[in-house]
């Protein structure tokens, strides 16, 4: 039942034939392509897996070239529950490629560990599928659904290796903060329902300018629920608990993964959740968002300082590019959307070099996670040791690698919406934070190796999607013009 | 020649050449040290038509390049020299070849790392030079900061790790205020370039946070007092050739922001805080100078040295502003200027000299500390030879580059105020002082111990070195007009802009 349509009196079915829903093509293939492979899977001897493994990283690189390619076109479908429009696709087919990315890091991981399960590839897709929906909601049902489907994958990933008390305990932590998380927003969407007696965030968005009184106060406390649970999502301070426990706890390509597209769906969830619904009460929530950016920039950068575990500062490293992220959001405006977005894809770029190193060096029992263990790379492998400076660097927003920019971009928007003082803070903490990276840096080149001597792991395919995703960070650091032009041109800037 | 894309060669021939010799590994010493000579040698030559080919009439920009670059954000690919950028480029190509000259047999760990590193550094910093859209100018200053942490981390002394990040969190704070200060500009006027941005009118408060947000970024690099304190550590730690960039070429970079940012943008802040500038300069030149006397070590003997001489390089600038404007004083404003800059290309010979000295001493005895040596002279004659030259032109010998610049911001700062001038004047003291001191205590005397009466006197290589920071420094002492003719035009231009007040 869908009571948006309801209170407006219009019960004309609008699905008659699958032309109908021609924009949810890309969506429909992966969630065939899941259900595909979950079956081909039962016949499948251990030793072909490879099959639905490569299976699954086609599927998310037909389904993006479908996205790319306007397959379906675009368009509002089903009651505008689903919109499609050029953000949606940006967003999409950046999501989908990190996917795959990281499925195909996965790979040699997860079997040395005898971790891979069937059902790996196949919660991957659903979550892909999750965050599609949620970047694509037109509606506050979907954008729960897409949510809870990205989630529930997530904690299922998190736990896969459910022998571990550190993974589980990590999966168990993940799970209770999300479920808090998704009460928080459904309570927050529950309170917009009540004050604009809509679901639809089109309507949501005409009814919300014109409220007064109790009914206006009830669309701010939802307002203010809605943003808690967004930045429980992203895990912007204070809501970032749950963030360190659970990057630190997955196996490593599932941190990857969880710690890449889904603050690419985060992001559209919050676009859509903030500007097409919310958008009148800007004023409110610009403020808000602004409060979380400089305690995530704050909280972040400092804690990350203390860490010894490569992936926990990670981790933290994660909470204060949310805060970035929001710097854009905060500024506000198109050219502050895009330039959000513009980071935000930025960053999945980045955290997936930043956790594919530490997959590419560790082995069976040897995790390669503190940041100790990286002791002296560049006397055993200087490529390698290199390629980590990159991503090191473009985390530390040195230019001219591509994170600079995007702090550009961000920066930029913040004072353009007149929030100098952000964008100030933003500077200070960049500059602490820079410290941390510098260690990484540090240890790599100026400590001699020490104790079990570090490996670049074999598989030359491996390494050349590492080496192609690190040195992305250098040459879109030159390039990052049409990676910019695609994200203004998706907000029509 | 004319039509070639000069200023890109200049930057991205090194950049790209220190990858190749990164490819061949450090396996291949050999190889890795002379394709990096090679290369240095190419930039060089390549950097010989700036100055021939350089239209001494025209006082604008020259051998100009504009491209779109990222059409959204309005950035340019925008380079362009003046006199000013073309005699710093000069010096930055000829100490980049001595650096590599003087590494040749002392560098021997990583050895294709370390001169790829020097290369790709070479690069960046000719690319702050001719910069004209400021975003490249940030991109470029900012790119600086990882090779050169790489060189003081990797092949620096015993605290290494300390002064290399010290160095980079010091100068990386400084700048990042300067790049909102460029976002706000850009905000107001929509454009990058250098040009715009100078005729930008900016209200007095605006002006007076954006000479703040310059300040931090420019005095830190300089480096001016209280914010010097990175360069000792950083100094002391580096490896020789680390030293020598540094000193040379690096702290010019703070003193060529003030003459290309501060001074033509915010012209009435600068005025309005040239006595606050003018004072620290004669801070750093009185005390900082006392300071250097007091040193046991001599890296940080000179580092500090360093300090003192850059502070005529402030002092020459600021006086020059404080003449334009309230004495009218053009042509002493001028000389001023010329003194500054003649001062930065002096110093870059001088301090890069004396550092390569304490590099030829440090390989053969491993110790920087004064204390170990004494009577030097008497088994190294030729070295000593060098050394006491270049100590002479530390102190400001008439005759040597050292003492042009000095004396012509003393004789501007005469026009402002005496007692400025006396203060600049008592570094003649002061750095007679400690360079002459440093050479009695190291270089005269009986042979302090065993370990010095067996050095051996300088190699080839190393007559190379010395040799050719020598003639540099006393072909500007003796006959700096070719310099002061290639930076007139631009420092007349400035000056002219100096006099029109924004507000």
């Amino acid at each position: 039942m869908i009571p948006g349509v309801l209170i407006e009196g219009v019960m004309t079915p609008q699905v008659r034939g699958l032309a109908d829903i021609a924009p949810l093509a890309p969506e429909l293939l992966v969630v065939l392509g899941a259900f595909a492979l979950l079956m081909l899977d039962l016949f499948m001897d251990e030793r072909r897996r490879i099959v639905t493994h490569v299976g699954a990283i086609v599927v998310l690189l037909v389904a993006a070239c479908m996205v790319a390619a306007g397959t379906g076109g675009q368009g509002s479908v089903m009651h505008d529950m689903f919109v499609r429009d050029g953000i949606a696709d940006v967003l999409k087919i950046s999501l989908l490629v990190v996917s795959a990315v990281a499925l195909g890091f996965a790979w040699t991981f997860m079997r040395e560990r005898g971790l891979y399960k069937g059902e790996l590839p196949v919660l991957v897709l659903f979550a892909a599928v999750g965050m599609m929906l949620l970047v694509s909601a037109g509606n506050l049902t979907m954008v729960y659904v897409g949510l809870e489907l990205l989630a529930l994958a997530s904690y299922a990933l998190v736990a896969i290796d459910r022998d571990n008390p550190l993974s589980s305990e990590a999966a168990m932590k993940y799970f209770v903060l999300g479920s808090l998380a998704s009460g928080l927003l459904l309570y927050g969407m529950s309170l917009l329902y009540g004050a604009t007696h809509s679901l639809d965030l089109a309507t949501i968005h005409a009814a919300a300018g014109s409220l007064a009184g109790d009914d206006r106060m009830l669309m701010l406390t939802g307002t203010v629920f809605v943003v808690a649970g967004i930045a429980f999502k992203f895990g912007a301070a204070p809501f970032h608990m749950w963030l360190p426990d659970a990057y630190h706890g997955a196996p490593t390509p599932i941190t990857l993964f969880i710690g890449s597209a889904p603050k690419l769906a985060a992001f559209g969830m919050t676009y859509r959740l903030l500007e097409s619904g919310l958008a009148p009460a800007g004023d409110q929530w610009h403020l808000l968002l602004a409060g979380l950016a400089a305690l995530s920039l704050a909280i972040g950068n400092i804690v990350a300082i203390a860490q010894t575990n490569l992936k926990r500062m990670l981790a933290y490293s994660t909470v204060s590019h949310v805060g970035f992220i929001f710097l854009g959001f905060a500024g506000g405006g198109a050219e502050g959307y895009a330039a959000a977005m513009f980071y935000a894809i930025s960053y999945a770029i980045m955290s997936t070099a930043a956790f594919g190193a530490i997959v590419m060096l560790s082995r069976n029992g040897f995790e390669a996670d503190r940041i100790d263990d990286f002791k002296g790379l560049n006397a055993r492998s200087p490529w390698m040791a290199g390629m980590v400076l990159c991503i090191m660097a473009s985390l530390a927003g040195v230019p001219p690698f591509l994170g600079f920019w995007a702090k550009l971009a961000v920066l930029r928007a913040a004072i353009e919406g007149d929030m100098l003082w952000l964008a100030i803070v933003g500077i200070v903490f960049a500059v602490i934070g820079a410290f941390y990276y510098l260690r990484v840096m540090k240890v790599m080149y100026f400590d001699e190796p020490a104790g079990e001597p570090i490996q670049v792991r074999p598989g030359r395919p491996l390494r050349v999607v590492f080496s192609i995703n690190a040195v992305a960070l250098l040459v879109l650091g030159f390039a990052w013009s049409p990676l910019m032009s695609w994200c203004q041109r998706a907000f029509g800037v | 020649m004319s039509n070639w894309p000069l200023l890109s060669l200049l930057i991205w021939l090194p950049i790209v050449g220190g990858g190749l010799v990164l490819a061949l590994g450090n396996q291949r010493a050999s190889a890795a040290r002379w394709l990096s000579l090679l290369i240095a040698l190419a930039v060089f030559v390549l950097s010989i038509p700036l100055f021939t080919g350089f239209d001494l009439a025209n006082p604008g920009l020259q051998f100009l390049e504009r491209r779109e670059w990222i059409p959204a954000y309005d950035i340019q690919y925008h380079l362009g020299a003046d006199g000013i950028s073309v005699a710093l480029i000069i010096l930055t190509t000829i100490t980049t070849i001595l650096v590599l000259i003087g590494a040749w047999g002392s560098v021997a760990k990583r050895v294709s790392q370390y001169f790829a590193t020097m290369l790709i550094l070479e690069g960046v910093m000719i690319g702050v030079f001719c910069a004209v859209d400021a975003i490249l100018f940030y991109a470029f200053f900012e790119g600086m900061l990882i090779p050169m942490f790489i060189i003081i981390g990797v092949w620096g002394g015993p605290r290494r790790v300390y002064a290399a990040m010290k160095f980079f969190l010091y100068t990386f704070l400084g700048s990042v205020f300067m790049l909102v200060g460029l976002i706000y500009m850009y905000m107001k006027g929509g454009s990058w370039q250098i040009p715009d941005l100078v005729q930008l009118s900016l209200t007095a408060t605006e002006q007076a946070w954006l000479f703040f947000a310059f300040f931090i970024a420019f005095a830190v690099k300089v480096p001016m007092f209280p914010v010097h304190t990175w360069l000792p550590d950083a100094h002391v730690e580096a490896p020789t050739g680390g030293s020598v960039v540094l000193a040379a070429i690096m702290l010019k970079i703070g003193g060529y922001g003030f003459l290309r940012f501060s001074l033509p943008i915010v012209p009435d802040a600068s005025h309005e805080f040239a006595w606050l500038m003018i004072a620290l300069s004669l801070v750093a030149i009185v005390y900082v100078g006392l300071v250097a006397l007091m040193q046991d070590d001599m890296k940080k003997l000179v580092a500090y040295s360093s300090i003192a001489h850059m502070g005529f390089v402030t002092l020459g600038t600021f006086i020059a502003l404080s003449l334009v404007r309230d004495v009218q004083n053009l042509d002493t404003a001028r000389l001023g200027l010329q003194g500054a800059m003649v001062q930065m290309v002096s110093h870059g010979f001088i301090s890069g000299a004396m550092f390569s000295c304490i590099g030829v001493l440090y390989d053969r005895m491993h110790t920087r500390r004064i204390a170990d040596y004494g009577g030097v002279a008497n088994v190294m004659p030729w070295f000593a030879a060098f050394w006491i030259f270049f100590s002479m032109a530390n102190s400001g010998l008439p005759g040597t580059s050292g003492f042009v610049g000095e004396f012509m911001v003393i004789l501007a700062s005469f026009q402002h105020h005496p007692l400025i001038a006396f203060a600049a004047a008592t570094t003649l003291m002061t750095g007679a002082g400690y360079s002459l001191w440093l050479a009695k205590r190291v270089i005269w005397g009986d042979v302090g111990n065993a370990h010095v009466a067996e050095l051996k006197d300088i190699n080839s290589r190393e007559w190379i070195v010395l040799g050719v920071f020598a003639a540099g420094v006393l072909l500007i002492g003796i006959w700096p007009k070719p310099l002061t003719d290639l930076m007139e035009p631009s420092i007349a231009q400035l000056a002219a802009q100096l006099a029109a007040s924004k507000l």
